[in-house]
């Protein structure tokens, strides 16, 4: 890599893929299927990281709600009105899966923004099996509910005759596209800007090196490293409401096809 | 897809084998391509997930939602409790100043005819006072003219009276005999008339 090329001139070491390695806890030894590595640790800690606020948060039950309830509160009630508005009122019966995806994703995120964390989300295995969870799912209920109406998706009723082909094509695949974009928009996003925090705190080490230069660009990659994290917060839990709002417009299409 | 990413992972994939094998010898280890497109990592990764999507959609579903739904299902409840409680209890205020305005309209009404029958009362009282007093002053009134007829009537006989001695004695004094009746009877024809 060119940065790696660059680091090595000046004595600066730049490493910012290895935060995304997939090692094994307990061994040095290879990753087999079964082995426990840092994926299981941090899956760990978002389940239990849900638990924590969804179930011990809110375990006083009260009608005037504590601070953690609110959260737990806030968050049922923000993913089921999102769910209603979208899918509708026979959507809300999937209302726990997509409740349970984006409890998943936003502490992924979150967590993954943790000094030394590991961004589960970051990994294209993970958001590409969430995707492709959500795109067999919603096939399968758009078939199950609609039967072959739910090719009416792909046949655009409202357009002209003679276009309609051509759109058919376009729609089938869009809709294939699905997720692919929408495993890869989450991921690609993670390992984005994990990359450019990790990359900007490499250079924070100019100063032990090379002090002259370094008094002037340590204290602003330090400033980027902060601008970027601040971004990367935001970024978290934009990219968990976009994945969730995707699942809520697919389940959309999978129960009322017509366009 | 999967297919999709073992092409572009190819490469990465030769990579990331040299890097499994410098960790073998216990060299640091360095990423030397994406780690995302590290295939032999595939299987950990989705194994692992697909044991922590179950549990959390099992914690999730069977124990958080349910929760947290009926705790919002109970606190809409209590509101829409205490709004029918307050409804009611504003209901039953106005109930109760309509009895308060009713009673009191009631009150006047009784009020009023306590009043009228009491004035009625006192002017039957009062009628039969006056109509007492009348009938006492009429009574005195006739004994009074009773008396002044018995004084007038005392006065007459009185007068008669000393007319008559008078007359005797002078009789008696000119020396004549006093003949009774024909002093009685010239005493009576000279007062008659004269005490009408």
């Amino acid at each position: 890599m060119a940065t790696e090329a660059h680091g090595e001139a000046t004595g600066l070491s730049f490493h910012p893929m290895d935060q995304f390695i997939v090692r094994p806890l307990f061994s040095d030894g290879p990753v087999h299927w079964y082995t426990p590595t840092n994926v299981t640790l941090w899956l760990a800690a978002i389940v239990l990281a849900t638990l924590a606020l969804l179930v011990l948060g809110t375990r006083g039950r009260a009608i005037v709600p504590n601070r953690s309830q609110s959260m737990a509160e806030m968050a049922y009630g923000m993913i089921h009105k999102m769910v209603g508005d979208i899918a509708g009122k026979d959507g809300l019966k999937y209302f726990p899966y997509i409740m349970t995806l984006f409890m998943f994703v936003v502490f992924a995120n979150f967590l993954g923004l943790l000094p030394m964390a590991f961004t589960v989300t970051s990994h294209i295995a993970v958001t590409g099996v969430l995707a492709l969870a959500v795109f067999l799912t919603v096939t399968i209920i758009g078939f199950v509910k609609n039967g072959t109406h739910f090719l009416d998706l792909f046949w655009v009723r409202s357009a002209p005759l003679a276009i309609r082909p051509v759109l058919a094509v376009i729609e089938v695949i869009s809709y294939f596209v699905r997720p692919l974009s929408l495993s890869i928009r989450l991921a690609g996003n993670m390992i984005a800007g994990h990359a450019v925090i990790k990359v900007f705190a490499g250079f924070a080490a100019l100063i032990l090196i090379n002090p002259g230069l370094g008094a002037l660009v340590t204290p602003v990659s330090i400033l980027a490293v902060v601008g970027m994290y601040a971004f990367e917060i935001l970024v978290a839990f934009i990219q968990a409401y976009v994945f969730t709002i995707l699942t809520c417009v697919y389940l959309k299409d999978a129960l009322h096809p017509s366009h | 897809m999967i297919s999709l990413l073992q092409e572009a992972a190819h490469t990465a994939a030769e990579h990331t084998e040299s890097v499994a094998s410098s960790v073998a010898h216990g060299e640091t280890e360095t990423a030397t391509g994406l780690p995302q497109l590290d295939l032999t990592s595939f299987g950990n990764q989705i194994f692992w997930l697909v044991v922590a999507m179950v549990v959390l959609y099992w914690v999730v579903a069977k124990v958080a939602l349910p929760r947290i739904g009926a705790v919002l299902s109970d606190r809409q409840g209590a509101i829409t409790g205490d709004l029918m409680a307050a409804e009611e209890f504003k209901l039953k205020a106005k109930e109760a100043e309509a009895a308060y305005d009713k009673a009191l309209a009631d009150a006047r009404a009784e009020a009023g005819k306590i009043v009228a029958a009491n004035r009625a009362e006192i002017q039957k009282e009062l009628d039969a006072a006056i109509a007492h007093a009348d009938a006492e002053i009429a009574a005195r009134v006739s004994e009074s003219e009773g008396r002044i007829r018995q004084i007038r009537d005392s006065a007459d006989t009185d007068a008669r009276e000393v007319a008559r001695d008078v007359t005797a004695e002078l009789v008696r004094t000119f020396g004549g005999v006093v003949d009774q009746a024909a002093v009685d009877q010239a005493v009576d024809s000279r007062m008659k008339g004269a005490l009408q």
